[in-house]
């Protein structure tokens, strides 16, 4: 598994050492993931990832450590718990191409509870896309609305877009319009596209 | 004058606070983790705190142009509670953070014998996790504390260029500066130091590993103390480079040592070249 990311992670030596020793701990023991995790960035370098727009070098370098889990349903969890946000975000972003099923929907739910907007975005992935029930969905996708995250970011937004959503996001229109306040570009259009058709308002 | 605040608890502090210090000069501040006046009982509300010092409260600084970083320890006055002792295990997954800097607030508030494992067992997760270490000293019994506490630093073998002693004060300056230790100074309202005091010590002691911080809190404290002393000294006739080397390069200087300071782009001054710490590992 950790030949197919050698050609996204940049030739370094030391970085190379490092991981392929610490995979070997983790194969020993998943819990040295907890000590292990929070180093990679000082290790591994956290800028972006060549030819991943999105991605960051620690970011693949922890999607690495997180494969190399023996009970990934188990531990990723843990690991989110303890992370600082860096850490967390790497988890989120990583959740689609991990075998966790939907048993890390804990983690994406956290993560959208939080105000960081940062979280946030890392929680309107693929993995959420996938596995949050509609009315999370939604609720998800007007939180990112409400901190100013763009609709682009949110992903599998034109497969799971439904009338409901469009009418949540025109009546938060309606609601900064009364207020006097500017309505977000991509929210209008999204409202207007989707509520084509509809009797009134 | 740009400022970094090597201790203050900025979790008990407003968007006001954090306005008025950008606006004083701050643009860098170190939080220790300490007690919270309501006493814990388990290792879970720590684990939270620990997170909120990673977490939340650094993305709250950055929003007003301050860069946040803090230490982790079991403070002494907790450190007395069987309850809280698993934190203990707790701090190595922690201690590997980026943002933290050092191991800290560690040191003695009553010296029971609890206090004595405590602060001797994160003397050595210091060693292991290549940390320098905030060692806070007593309130009451202060003089014998501080003693005590040089000692406990010298049985453990960190070197002392890797240790700040703080909190200190007339009587307890000259055997820390005597032991290499770095020497911190909280200018804090009534019970701990004050800015004409502070300048006398600078007089006295001159400006080498001497750090002043306001160690603002949930108590009746000021943010903005730091700059006060940044003023008494211009007034007293230091120069703005000495000025610059105890609100600045000194904190930078100790924290630089757990080679995770990440302090690029954080004070862009013009005159003063070498602002930018590389980040070591």
């Amino acid at each position: 598994m950790i030949d197919t990311l050698i050609p996204l992670l940049p030739p370094d030596e030391r970085a190379w050492r490092w991981l392929a020793d610490a995979l070997r701990r983790i194969a020993d023991d998943d819990a040295a993931i907890l000590e292990l995790f929070p180093a990679v960035r000082r290790v591994c370098g956290r800028g972006p990832l060549p030819g991943v727009p999105g991605w960051t070098i620690d970011e693949s370098a922890r999607l690495v450590l997180l494969q190399g889990l023996a009970a990934p349903r188990t531990t990723v969890p843990e690991v989110y718990r303890y992370g600082d946000t860096a850490e967390k975000i790497a988890v989120l972003k990583a959740l689609p191409l991990l075998d966790v099923g939907p048993d890390a929907l804990p983690l994406v739910r956290d993560a959208l509870r939080t105000n960081d907007t940062r979280l946030i975005e890392a929680a309107v992935g693929p993995y959420a896309a996938g596995h949050l029930p509609a009315h999370e969905y939604r609720q998800a996708v007007l939180k990112c609305v409400f901190v100013g995250i763009p609709l682009s970011a949110v992903a599998g937004l034109e497969r799971r877009a439904d009338r409901e959503l469009a009418r949540m996001l025109a009546d938060y229109a309606h609601e900064r319009t009364v207020a006097g306040r500017d309505v977000p570009e991509d929210v209008q259009r999204f409202a207007d596209v989707h509520n084509q058709g509809r009797e009134g308002h | 004058m740009r400022i970094f605040d090597p201790h203050i608890h900025m979790t008990s502090r407003t968007t006001d606070d954090y306005e008025r210090m950008y606006e004083a000069g701050v643009r860098a501040v170190v939080e220790p983790a300490f007690w919270l006046g309501q006493p814990r009982t388990s290792p879970d509300t720590f684990a939270d705190y620990f997170d909120s010092l990673l977490g939340w409260e650094p993305y709250r600084a950055s929003q007003f142009g301050i860069r946040h970083h803090c230490t982790i320890a079991l403070n002494p006055k907790e450190a007395n509670d069987p309850r809280c002792r698993p934190v203990l295990d707790l701090l190595p997954r922690y201690l590997a953070k980026d943002g933290v800097v050092a191991v800290g607030e560690v040191g003695y508030d009553s010296m029971t014998p609890e206090e004595d494992e405590v602060l001797a067992a994160q003397l050595a997760l210091a060693h292991d996790a290549d940390l320098p270490v905030l060692v806070h000293t007593p309130h009451r019994d202060k003089l014998a504390g501080t003693r005590r506490t040089l000692d406990v630093v010298r049985e453990s073998g960190l070197p002392p260029e890797r240790v700040l002693i703080d909190h200190l004060n007339e009587p307890t300056v000259a055997m820390t500066r005597e032991s290499g230790c770095w020497m911190g100074f909280s200018v804090y309202p009534d019970t701990k130091m004050d800015e004409d005091r502070m300048v006398m010590i600078l007089k006295e002691h001159g400006t080498e590993r001497v750090l002043v911080n306001s160690a603002a809190d949930w108590g009746r404290s000021d943010p903005l103390t730091t700059r006060r002393v940044g003023a008494a000294m211009l007034a007293a006739g230091f120069g703005e480079d000495d000025v610059d080397t105890v609100l600045w390069k000194n904190p930078v200087a100790f924290y630089a040592q757990s080679g995770r300071l990440d302090l690029d782009g954080a004070a862009p001054l013009g005159s003063h070249a070498g602002n930018t710490i590389e980040r070591g590992g």
